[in-house]
């Protein structure tokens, strides 16, 4: 059985384990063996699972693992606010969604 | 993305006593040196890091590798580090998302013209395929690309982008089978020196007597040079960089506006990475993120190629470049210590140029071939003073 831990970028349970037995016990080698939370969720939605593994497997204490360095945005932003000038702009193009390139 | 590999390391042993070659820095430039020296026979090589491996500028950067440079040694030591990219998923077991989508440098400013001609000239004489382009050919290669202003480029279609991440896990893999010994999350404290050389080197987690070290720290190669007393004037400069949310392919080559410190590309993983130097950014080892950048990038970007205006900004993070005085690296031994290796000064380009770099500091290492690159960039042309910055193809 398959079980997807990082659904943003398709790493499973199993490539977490071998990166932990590895030798890879802290969060930020995880992240940089396996790439998770590094998707549009930026690990709102896979880190806590990830730590829990991490719990389990590598007899880590909860307050031992740090989580990775959050980084902004808090939210995906699209570009053209922020390349806007003034509040008055961004409330403007936030009105209408212009096409962009294909997702 | 998902690697699938027996061993990484983070290794918990302690430290061995003794090494023959330790080598400070666990980084791209010191895992492929390491890797090349174990492939020749070195034995007894030990890397040590202060972090988790991808901590530094190998685990920040934008992942591009070009061939588009102004010195004829640059082109060539590029063409050759582009060849190792090509084979290195075979040869190391693991995929890197390289892409070979070219690079796109644009030019703005009128006086940066002839600076161009010139460089892709010196290109193509070293066997480069650049072509030097007009704007509205520009606009081909990049459908939506704005070419307002823009009065030349030149386009190398050989130029190309990858991960970074799995780059640095293929060296640490390869070389843990060949017998490196791998340590992270340990600091170098000092060193003993006797007759000019270190004899020991003391970290946090031991004191190991060694026979050559390699200062492989990038923006803290000043800093561990420094406790050889070995002065040298290069210095850590923060970089800002973001990422987006990942997109169907639509952006082939690197984009990018010489002088202009703007660069952007799409990954193989979908998202356009891009950074953007800051001429007023001071030295030091700050490595947070502005707002000032984003949207400086932001505008520069959507005025370039006015479809990203609705792509996604998901991360932003810093890294340090190694910025050295006159823009060329800082490669090889000081007279002052003549067993410690500098592979340092990249000026935010040793991630592309490690392939190669990290291949030739090996053959130096061990087979002890002379190399006209080490030779032209030691530590010691710095003191007579600080040579001219010759290198016109800087981004960032």
């Amino acid at each position: 059985m398959k079980v997807v831990v990082c659904r943003c970028e398709d790493v499973l349970e199993s490539d977490l384990l071998s990166a932990i037995s590895g030798g890879n016990e802290d969060i930020e080698s995880l992240k940089r063996y396996t790439g998770f939370g590094t998707g549009v969720c930026q690990g709102k939605s896979c880190l806590v699972h990830v730590a829990s593994i991490l719990e389990r497997t590598a007899r880590k204490h909860p307050e031992d693992l740090a989580p990775f360095t959050p980084r902004p945005p808090v939210a995906p932003i699209p570009m053209r606010l922020l390349a806007a000038e003034d509040e008055d702009t961004v409330l403007h193009l936030c009105a209408k969604a212009p096409e962009g390139p294909p997702r | 993305m998902s690697l699938r590999m027996a061993v990484p390391p983070g290794s918990r042993e302690a430290l061995p006593e003794e090494a023959d070659v330790l080598i400070i820095g666990g980084g791209i430039m010191g895992l492929a040196t390491a890797y090349h020296a174990a492939l020749l026979g070195q034995r007894n090589i030990v890397v040590i890091d202060k972090s988790y491996l991808c901590s530094g500028a190998s685990g920040r950067n934008g992942g591009g590798v070009r061939m588009q440079w102004s010195s004829a040694d640059a082109v060539d030591l590029m063409r050759a580090s582009v060849e190792q990219c090509k084979s290195f998923a075979a040869e190391m077991g693991v995929n890197v998302w390289f892409r070979q989508g070219g690079y796109l440098f644009l030019v703005k400013n009128e006086a940066l013209i002839p600076t161009l001609e010139k460089n892709v000239h010196t290109q193509n004489e070293c066997g480069a395929p650049t072509k030097l382009i007009s704007p509205s050919e520009a606009a081909e290669l990049v459908p939506g690309l704005s070419v307002e202003g823009v009065h030349v480029a030149s386009y190398n279609p050989e130029d190309g982008v990858l991960f970074p991440w799995p780059f640095i896990w293929g060296y640490a893999h390869r070389a843990l089978e060949l017998g490196v010994r791998i340590f992270t999350f340990v600091d170098v404290e000092r060193f003993t020196l006797a007759n000019r050389r270190i004899s020991h080197v003391h970290t946090s987690r031991g004191t190991m007597r060694v026979g050559h070290v390699i200062n492989a720290t990038g923006a803290w190669s000043p800093k561990v040079s420094a406790l050889a007393g070995l002065r040298l004037p290069n210095q850590p400069y923060r970089h800002e960089i973001l990422t987006t949310e990942p997109l169907k392919p639509f952006l082939n080559p690197m984009v990018t506006i010489l002088g202009e410190g703007i660069y952007f590309s799409q990954s193989m993983r979908g998202e356009i990475v891009g950074g953007m130097g800051d001429p007023a950014e001071l030295p030091g080892e700050n490595s947070s993120s502005s707002l000032d950048f984003i949207r400086r990038f932001a505008r520069t970007a959507t005025s370039l190629l006015p479809q990203l205006g609705n792509v996604q900004i998901v991360r932003q993070w810093a890294g340090l470049y190694d910025v050295s005085p006159d823009g060329r690296p800082i490669l090889g031994e000081a007279e002052a210590v003549p067993n410690m290796t500098l592979l340092a000064g990249f000026t935010g380009h040793g991630f592309m140029m490690a392939p190669i770099i990290g291949k030739l500091a090996a053959e130096r290492l061990v087979l002890g071939t002379k190399v006209s690159y080490f030779d032209k960039n030691g530590p010691d042309r710095f003191l007579d003073g600080i040579p001219e910055n010759t290198e016109s193809m800087i981004i960032g």
